[in-house]
Parts: structure tokens; C-alpha cells; sequence
């Protein structure tokens, strides 16, 4: 049994990479190419008649694999289906760090999940409250009522934009510019963001087109995004250099913290650095900076 | 007797002033009295050395019962000779008690295995064997000891007379109709015919066997028709589909990737990267896919590898062409882009066995090496590596180059997933040495690099370019702790192959496996 | 746990194990293939026997073909082909129970 720490709400996720729950030979150790999140899959990955062995396969790599530092989230299948209910059970008794629930709609389906989960760690002793959520936006309607299903519930990490479901509805296709979802993008951030949780693109599947991808990932961290969702393990490091600080932001936030704890020790609440104001609201930013900087191997001070 | 390695190597063995391995380097300096083949006078002019068949050309050479015949393998999985040679000589020529001495074997010669059988092959010597062949041998069935060298320790081997050719038997891609050979030019071409090159010197007679015969003389030759007793035309001598594919291509598994650019990291923190440095690379997954990310780090300091060697592949012949590498020379082809290039490309050339890697002749290419890029089976705590038996004691691999150049490069990194499947590449004991780990310096896996502690220096190099390392234990413990603690091989006392150190010492042998039951425990 | 019908898990991929199990009458009667028999065949047939002892399966025919598994997922296609042979396999299954 590896132990794993309890979950935080609010960690570095530039990064979330699919993986069939269902394959042995995958999940044993995708963490070895340094994702920050990894999505196992028991939706759409796992053929309708596997969904049981899946689970069987989760509930044991979950108790047996050091996944170390990188955060594992499960995909369960959707709530029109037969199979969420269970796949919930096994994610708490195997200890999941979080779920992420299929095309969803609405604060309600947030507060149904919830709810079978809260059930789920009463019966396998699991601390309440531990199991993190997400949600992926799949429909017009989820896109609607992002604000609603990010400030569902306490247990909210983050939403997701679905681009293959979601395209469907709308009736487009992937363009080259990203015309054909920047205002469902868009609208979803501004929600994430107004709940106070994180916002993680969709993937990009065609492998073989890197320059499209890197397109679409320099679009994301140009609209504000926290990370995107990915399908191959080549995908990661393009992601996490273009999310990465430069070293002039790097050391603009070091400087910010290190004067704002000498300057507040000595009761100032707002000073200059580099002839820029600066108060208590730069804060919460340049401290990102550093925790990123950090997780990028660009930075190996104490501060943060 | 232990040897350097710690392996047993039982006294019966040291007969005949046979070693046991010393450590690299131990023959250096020693003098070593080569022996001469005996060959046949062909004074008077001639028309034609074409001959009807294999079997006249066996009857021509004087073959007989307990004989030894060669072979090469540069027709690999597509090779159709070795089969068709033994055929001739054990069923029309009704031989028995031959041994075959062949710088590899593989699935292709399967049949092979019921003549060891039926007792008509007896002797095996080479550089590799896998297939139904590795399985005879493993179970005892060949009537003496298989003898295994490395690519560089066979030309050694027949230099010195350990191995005595009867009949040279040259797969050749084209020949004319006195022998002159070449790899290119005919409908199952395989380049270089490097590994063929010191049998048609040493072996009493040569017979050349073609699918493509041209118009004499078919030049720069290979194997040279001075060296050549008899031709034979065949309707086709492999598989062109299995001789050369298509073309290498780079690894896209990204685990492959992940460790190549953990390899083109190591290289590029050593001081031996520089302009003109030399480089081998195999042509397995992660070790070709170091040229992709070496190619970058060349870019980045400006500089040009100055020459390659090795099997080679497409992707080495594109960086020549490029003229990011100066010089590639090259002793076997494993695709077609490289069957292609040998002797057309400018600065791409042939070279034999002997050149390439032999380590008592007096300028072996391997030992002006800085760096080689090799896979593994299993890698031990000592950095001993396994490339010949599989997790089940059974023959199943090849030497191949992989000591010798492991030996003479001034940097030899291995680079292989820490488990496969359930087997750990890591672990504490290797089935059987083949690459002693004192040749060994660097070890690459897809959970975190290690440096044999021989090498201090380039320790220091990777701390110095801030690539993290671990002792190489810390490793064997990780994949111990994924797939569990293997259970020993249980073995028969009996021997049934010896593996030859590169300098002839004896390096390990590898004994009967004993059958397995479930029952047993 | 009573095996009541024919059932079957995992494939025969690299790294995955293929079960199958079938009612029998006289305790448990284990066939074993392993591509790495001689180092784990031990281990595989003791992980099967632990974990269908666990499930309660008493008297079965159990064909297991290896192909290099880890001990997790040998556990986890061995329980699942045993839930699917009683029609369990899709619900309120013994998550850290049973199944562990």
C-alpha cells in the first residue's frame, strides 16, 4: 500500500495526461515523464463490456504504484450512464486524489457526485472531504453554467473544456486559429476564474501536427489558462516551457516577496521596486511565479 | 576458477593454455602467431568458377565429414544460405559430425536445429543465436560445447587458428563468375559484407553463393575472387524483405525518447564532445534515437561528429549526407537507406570484421572510439551486462559488437528501460556476462541514470553539467520493488556453451537449464 | 465466492495476464503460463491462489496466461474474471475487503 498525501486543491497542474485505466503496461509508471496531473480513464478509453476489469486494474494500481509528486485524477463515466456510481466507489477506496466528472452540466450534477462521494468515503473510512472534483465541459449547456458548477461545491479544483463533445454541438470544426471554440474558452475562464478554481484546456489529437499543437498551447497561456489536458507523454514538455516564467519574471517576483516581507515586518504596506508600485494585492502572483519557477527547475530559492 | 568477473568457470575448460578473463586490456602487448589457411593452386587461366550446384561445390572443395564451415550474416533474419549449404552437404552429400561457424545465427536458420538433433551438426560457433537453434543448444542437445565470441573476438579467434575453416561459405549479392563479391547491385542486397571479409582470407576454400551473377570483374570487390574456389548461382539467397527493411526509423515511444535525450545529455557533459568526435550507435529504439537529440546538441556548440562506425542505418547516412558526421564506415547495413549509400555517398565505406573491432591486430576502429550507445538485456549491480540469455537461461542473443566496442570506446553508455514487462533489466546478477562491467560506464534508464564508480571523472562531468545520477543499486531496488525478486535459474552441471572473452580468455559459460515445474516448490 | 459459469479477464498483451476460470468440483486446479515462468512462476501461482482464496473460491479450473503481468494486475484480472463468473462484476463490489 503506498500512502499518499491528501490532495491540495490548489497545485500546479500545467499538465494532465490521459491514460487508459484499462492498460497495464501504460499506467504502471506515466509518471516517469513528469506531468503534473494523470488522468486514468474509465470513460471513453475502456470499451462499454471492460468497464469492470478497468476498475479492477485502477483499484490495484492505485494501492500498489508510487505515483510519487504527480497528482492522480480519475475520469468516471458519465451520469447518464450505468457506471458512475461504482467507478466513484473505487476511486475513493483506492484513494484517487480526484475526480473528474464527465459532461457536466450543471451545480447539480457537481452536488450528486459530491454526494455519492461523501458516501463512498463514509463507507472505506476515507477522510471527508479529501476526493477533489473537477468537471469537464462538454455541452453549450455546461458552458452556460460554468460559473454555477465551479463555485459547486469546496471540493472544486478546476473545469475543463472538452473540445471533441463540444464541437459536435456547436457544429464546428478545429481550426487553425482556435476561432471555432475561443468564445466557449472564453467564457469558461472568465467563470473559473470569478469562482476562484483553475482551467484546463482540451486536448490536441492529431500527433502528428507539433506545430498546431504548440499553436493552440501558446493560445492558452496567452488567454490564461492553467493547463492543458494531453494525450501523449511527447506533449508534456512543449506545455510546461511555454507555462514556464521568464527570467525576468522570475526575478521581478523574487524581488516583490523578498521587499514585501522586509517592508511589512517594518509596518509598510506599499513601496516601489524598480520604480513600480507595489502592494499587498502582487502578492499572491509573484508567489505563483516562484512556485512555477520552481516546478520548472528555473529556481531553487526559499521564499515560497 | 573464478575470473574477474566472479564467474565459475570450471577447471575442465582450462586445457590447451585457455584462460579465464583477467580484466579489459590483459593481452596487450603479447605476441600472437597467426595461422595460415591451405589453399589450392589455380595456375592454369580459367573461364569460370561456376560450379552446378552445392553440392559440387562441396564435392570440389573436398568436403568431408567433421568439417567446419563459415558463414556470415549479412543477410540476417532473410538468410536462406546457411540452410541451403547444410541441406546439400548433410543430405546430398550425406556429412555428418560438421560444425558451423557463422558470425550470427537467427530465427532464419530454424532448421538448423533438427540437424543438431539428429546429431549431424555438432559443433556451433558465433556471435549470436536465438530461435528454435538457442533452444537445442540450451537444452544440451548439440554434442560438443557451443563456443560464443563477439564480432571483434571471432576474426581474432580465426587469425590465431582456434577456429579452422574447411569451407568459406560467402552469401553474396552480386559476384561475377570467378568471385569477386559485392553487397549492392543485385536483387538481395545487404552493403557491406564486413563480417565475411577474414573468412574468405583464412578459410582453406572459399565458395561464393549468388542469386545475381554480372559481368566480370564486379569491382571494388568485397570478397575477392583471388580467395574464391567456386561459384554457385542459386535461384536466391534470402528474403529481401528481412535481409534490409524499408528504413530505420527513429523511435516515436516516448520512453524511447525520454532516455535518448537523457543520452545526447550525458554525451554532450563529457569533454570527449567536441569537433570530430566518433560515435556507435545500435539500432534498437532508444540508442538510434540518440542521434536525434545529438544532432541538436552539435547544432548548439557547433560542432561535427567525425566519424561513425557500426551496423549502420538511415538515420546515420542522412547526418552524412547532412554533413554533420565527416566519415561513416561501416561493417554491416540494416536498412535499405544504408545498403544504398555504402561505397556511393562519398565517405561512407566498407570495413571488415576485423577492422572494425578485433582486439589483436594492431588498429581496430572500436579503440579510437569516444563514445558507444548500446541496449541490454539485464544490467547487473557491477555494470556487467547480459546480451545473449533470456530471464529463462536460454540462448537467445548475440555479443555481437557489444563488448568490443564497449572495450574501446573512452565512453560506453547503456541505455535500456529499467524493467520489460515483468523482468528487471536491473538486477543484482546478470544471467551471463557478456560485456564485462569494467567496460561499462554509464547506464541510462527511463527512472534516473547511474555511473559505474570506476569513472570518477565522469561522475564530475555530470555533476558538473547538473544531470542527476543515483548509485546504480538505488535502481536495481526500484525495479525490484515493481516486479518482485526474481527467483534463481536452477541449473544442470553441464556446459553447454562457452562464452569467449574478446581477447579469448573465457568470460562466462552458460549451462543446461533445467526444465521447470510448478510442482517443484 | 461460488464460480458459476465459464468467465474471462485481461488480454494476452505484453505486461497483462489472460484468466479464465470455470466451475470445477475438487478444490482448485491451476494451469499457469508465465513468459517469465522460471523467475516468477512461483510468485504468479501464489498471488492466484492468495486472491481467489481471499474471494472464498473454493473449487474452480483456473487457466492463467502470463505475459510478463505485475502481481497488481494479476490480482486484478483474477478477481475480475471470478466476479464476472457470478454476474458481480459490475457493482458494490468489496473495494478494500475481499478485493485488496
Amino acid at each position: 500500500m503506498i500512502p499518499r498525501p491528501r490532495p491540495e486543491r490548489f497545485r500546479l497542474r500545467r499538465t494532465m495526461m490521459f491514460m487508459n485505466a484499462q492498460k497495464p503496461g501504460l499506467i504502471k509508471d506515466a509518471y516517469i515523464y513528469g506531468c503534473d496531473s494523470i488522468m486514468l480513464d474509465l470513460e471513453d478509453a475502456v470499451a462499454e463490456n471492460q468497464k469492470d476489469a478497468a476498475r479492477f486494474s485502477l483499484y490495484h494500481a492505485l494501492k500498489t504504484i508510487d505515483y510519487g509528486d504527480t497528482e492522480v485524477i480519475v475520469r468516471i463515466n458519465g451520469l447518464d450512464t450505468p457506471h458512475w456510481q461504482e467507478d466513484i466507489r473505487v476511486c475513493v477506496a483506492g484513494g484517487a486524489d480526484g475526480i473528474r466528472i464527465a459532461k457536466c452540466e450543471s451545480a447539480q450534477d457537481v452536488l450528486t457526485v459530491e454526494k455519492a462521494v461523501e458516501a463512498a468515503e463514509e463507507e472505506f473510512g476515507v477522510e471527508k472531504g479529501r476526493t477533489l472534483l473537477m468537471a469537464a465541459l462538454e455541452s453549450p449547456k455546461g458552458i452556460l453554467n460554468a460559473y454555477e458548477i465551479c463555485s459547486a461545491s469546496e471540493r472544486m479544483l478546476g473545469v475543463a473544456i472538452s473540445g471533441g463533445d463540444f464541437r459536435k454541438c456547436m457544429q464546428t470544426k478545429p481550426t487553425r486559429d482556435g476561432i471555432d471554440m475561443v468564445t466557449a474558452r472564453g467564457m469558461m475562464l472568465i467563470a473559473a476564474r470569478a469562482a476562484g478554481v483553475q482551467c484546463f484546456d482540451t486536448v490536441f489529437t492529431n500527433l502528428d501536427d507539433q506545430e498546431g499543437f504548440e499553436a493552440e498551447v501558446l493560445q492558452n497561456k496567452a488567454m490564461g489558462f492553467d493547463g492543458k489536458s494531453l494525450i501523449n507523454p511527447k506533449q508534456i514538455r512543449f506545455v510546461h516551457q511555454v507555462f514556464a516564467p521568464t527570467e525576468k519574471e522570475i526575478i521581478q517576483a523574487e524581488k516583490i516577496v523578498r521587499a514585501y516581507r522586509e517592508q511589512s515586518a517594518m509596518g509598510v504596506g506599499v513601496f516601489t521596486v524598480d520604480g513600480k508600485m507595489i502592494d499587498i494585492a502582487f502578492i499572491p502572483g509573484a508567489e505563483r511565479t516562484l512556485k512555477l519557477a520552481r516546478a520548472c527547475g528555473l529556481w531553487e530559492g526559499d521564499l515560497v | 576458477m573464478k575470473n574477474a568477473v566472479g564467474r565459475e568457470i570450471p577447471d575442465f575448460l582450462l586445457e590447451n593454455g585457455k584462460e579465464v578473463y583477467q580484466g579489459k586490456n590483459y593481452m596487450d602487448g603479447k605476441y600472437l602467431q597467426k595461422a595460415a589457411p591451405k589453399t589450392r593452386r589455380y595456375e592454369k587461366p580459367q573461364e569460370s568458377k561456376i560450379v552446378e550446384s552445392l553440392a559440387d561445390a562441396l564435392r570440389q572443395c573436398g568436403a568431408k565429414s567433421g568439417m567446419t564451415f563459415s558463414f556470415h550474416h549479412h543477410l540476417r533474419d532473410g538468410d536462406f544460405v546457411v540452410n541451403m549449404v547444410m541441406k546439400a552437404a548433410i543430405e546430398e552429400l550425406g556429412l555428418e559430425d560438421l560444425t558451423i561457424a557463422a558470425s550470427s545465427l537467427g530465427s532464419a536458420h530454424d532448421p538448423i536445429a533438427d540437424y543438431i538433433e539428429q546429431g549431424k551438426v555438432i559443433g556451433i560457433q558465433t556471435s549470436g543465436i536465438r530461435g528454435r537453434m538457442g533452444e537445442v543448444v540450451s537444452k544440451g542437445k548439440l554434442k560438443t560445447r557451443a563456443i560464443i565470441r563477439s564480432h571483434g573476438g571471432r576474426p581474432r579467434a580465426i587469425e590465431a587458428g582456434e577456429v579452422h575453416i574447411d569451407i568459406a561459405f560467402i552469401a553474396a549479392p552480386t559476384s561475377d563468375c570467378v568471385g569477386n563479391c559485392r553487397g549492392i547491385g543485385g536483387k538481395s542486397n545487404c552493403g557491406s559484407m564486413g563480417y565475411a571479409m577474414t573468412d574468405a582470407k583464412y578459410a582453406d576454400h572459399v565458395v561464393v553463393v549468388t542469386d545475381c551473377l554480372v559481368d566480370f570483374p564486379n569491382m571494388p570487390a568485397s570478397v575477392e575472387a583471388i580467395d574464391v574456389d567456386a561459384v554457385v548461382v542459386v535461384d536466391s539467397i534470402g528474403n529481401p524483405k528481412k535481409i534490409a527493411s524499408a528504413a530505420a526509423r527513429i523511435s516515436q515511444n516516448p520512453r524511447d525518447l525520454m532516455m535518448a535525450e537523457d543520452v545526447a545529455k550525458v554525451i554532450a557533459s563529457t569533454p570527449y564532445f567536441k569537433d570530430g568526435f566518433s560515435f556507435q550507435t545500435g539500432v534498437g529504439g532508444p540508442s538510434l534515437a540518440a542521434n536525434l537529440f545529438l544532432e541538436k546538441y552539435m547544432d548548439e556548440r557547433n560542432i561535427k561528429m567525425g566519424w561513425a562506425i557500426g551496423g549502420i542505418c538511415g538515420p546515420m547516412v542522412e547526418m552524412l549526407k547532412k554533413g554533420k558526421v565527416g566519415k561513416v564506415i561501416d561493417v554491416q547495413d540494416f536498412d535499405l537507406d544504408a545498403v544504398n549509400s555504402i561505397n556511393q555517398t562519398p565517405n561512407h565505406f566498407e570495413m571488415s570484421a576485423s577492422q572494425y573491432a578485433n582486439p589483436a591486430n594492431k588498429g581496430a576502429f572500436v579503440n579510437k572510439l569516444d563514445f558507444v550507445v548500446l541496449a541490454a538485456l539485464e544490467i547487473d549491480t557491477g555494470f556487467n551486462v547480459n546480451v545473449l540469455t533470456g530471464s529463462d537461461g536460454i540462448l537467445r542473443g548475440a555479443p555481437g559488437g557489444h563488448p568490443d566496442t564497449a572495450a574501446g570506446s573512452k565512453c560506453c553508455i547503456i541505455v535500456t528501460p529499467l524493467i520489460r514487462g515483468r523482468m528487471a533489466t536491473v538486477c543484482e546478477h546478470v544471467v551471463t556476462v557478456t560485456t564485462p562491467g569494467d567496460c561499462v560506464d554509464v547506464l541510462v534508464t527511463d527512472y534516473g541514470i547511474a555511473v559505474n564508480p570506476l569513472r570518477p571523472d565522469l561522475i564530475e562531468c555530470l555533476d558538473n553539467a547538473g544531470i542527476k545520477h543515483v548509485p546504480i543499486e538505488e535502481l536495481k531496488e526500484k525495479a525490484y520493488s515493481m516486479v518482485g525478486r526474481p527467483d534463481d535459474l536452477q541449473w544442470e552441471d553441464e556446459v553447454v556453451a562457452v562464452l569467449e572473452a574478446r581477447d579469448g580468455t573465457i568470460l562466462d559459460v552458460i549451462r543446461k537449464i533445467k526444465p521447470y515445474s510448478l510442482e517443484n516448490d | 465466492m461460488e464460480i458459476l459459469k465459464p468467465a474471462m479477464a485481461g488480454t494476452l498483451e505484453s505486461s497483462d495476464a489472460q484468466v479464465m476460470v470455470e466451475p470445477g468440483e475438487d478444490g482448485i486446479e491451476l494451469t499457469l503460463e508465465s513468459s517469465v515462468m522460471n523467475q516468477y512462476g512461483r510468485q504468479i501461482k501464489a498471488t492466484v491462489l492468495e486472491t481467489l482464496e481471499r474471494l472464498g473460491v473454493e473449487n474452480a479450473r483456473v487457466a492463467v496466461v502470463d505475459k510478463g503481468a505485475l502481481d497488481c494486475t494479476i490480482k486484478a484480472r483474477v478477481e475480475c474474471a471470478v466476479f464476472r463468473s457470478c454476474g458481480k462484476s459490475s457493482a458494490d463490489i468489496p473495494w478494500g475487503g475481499a478485493v485488496r
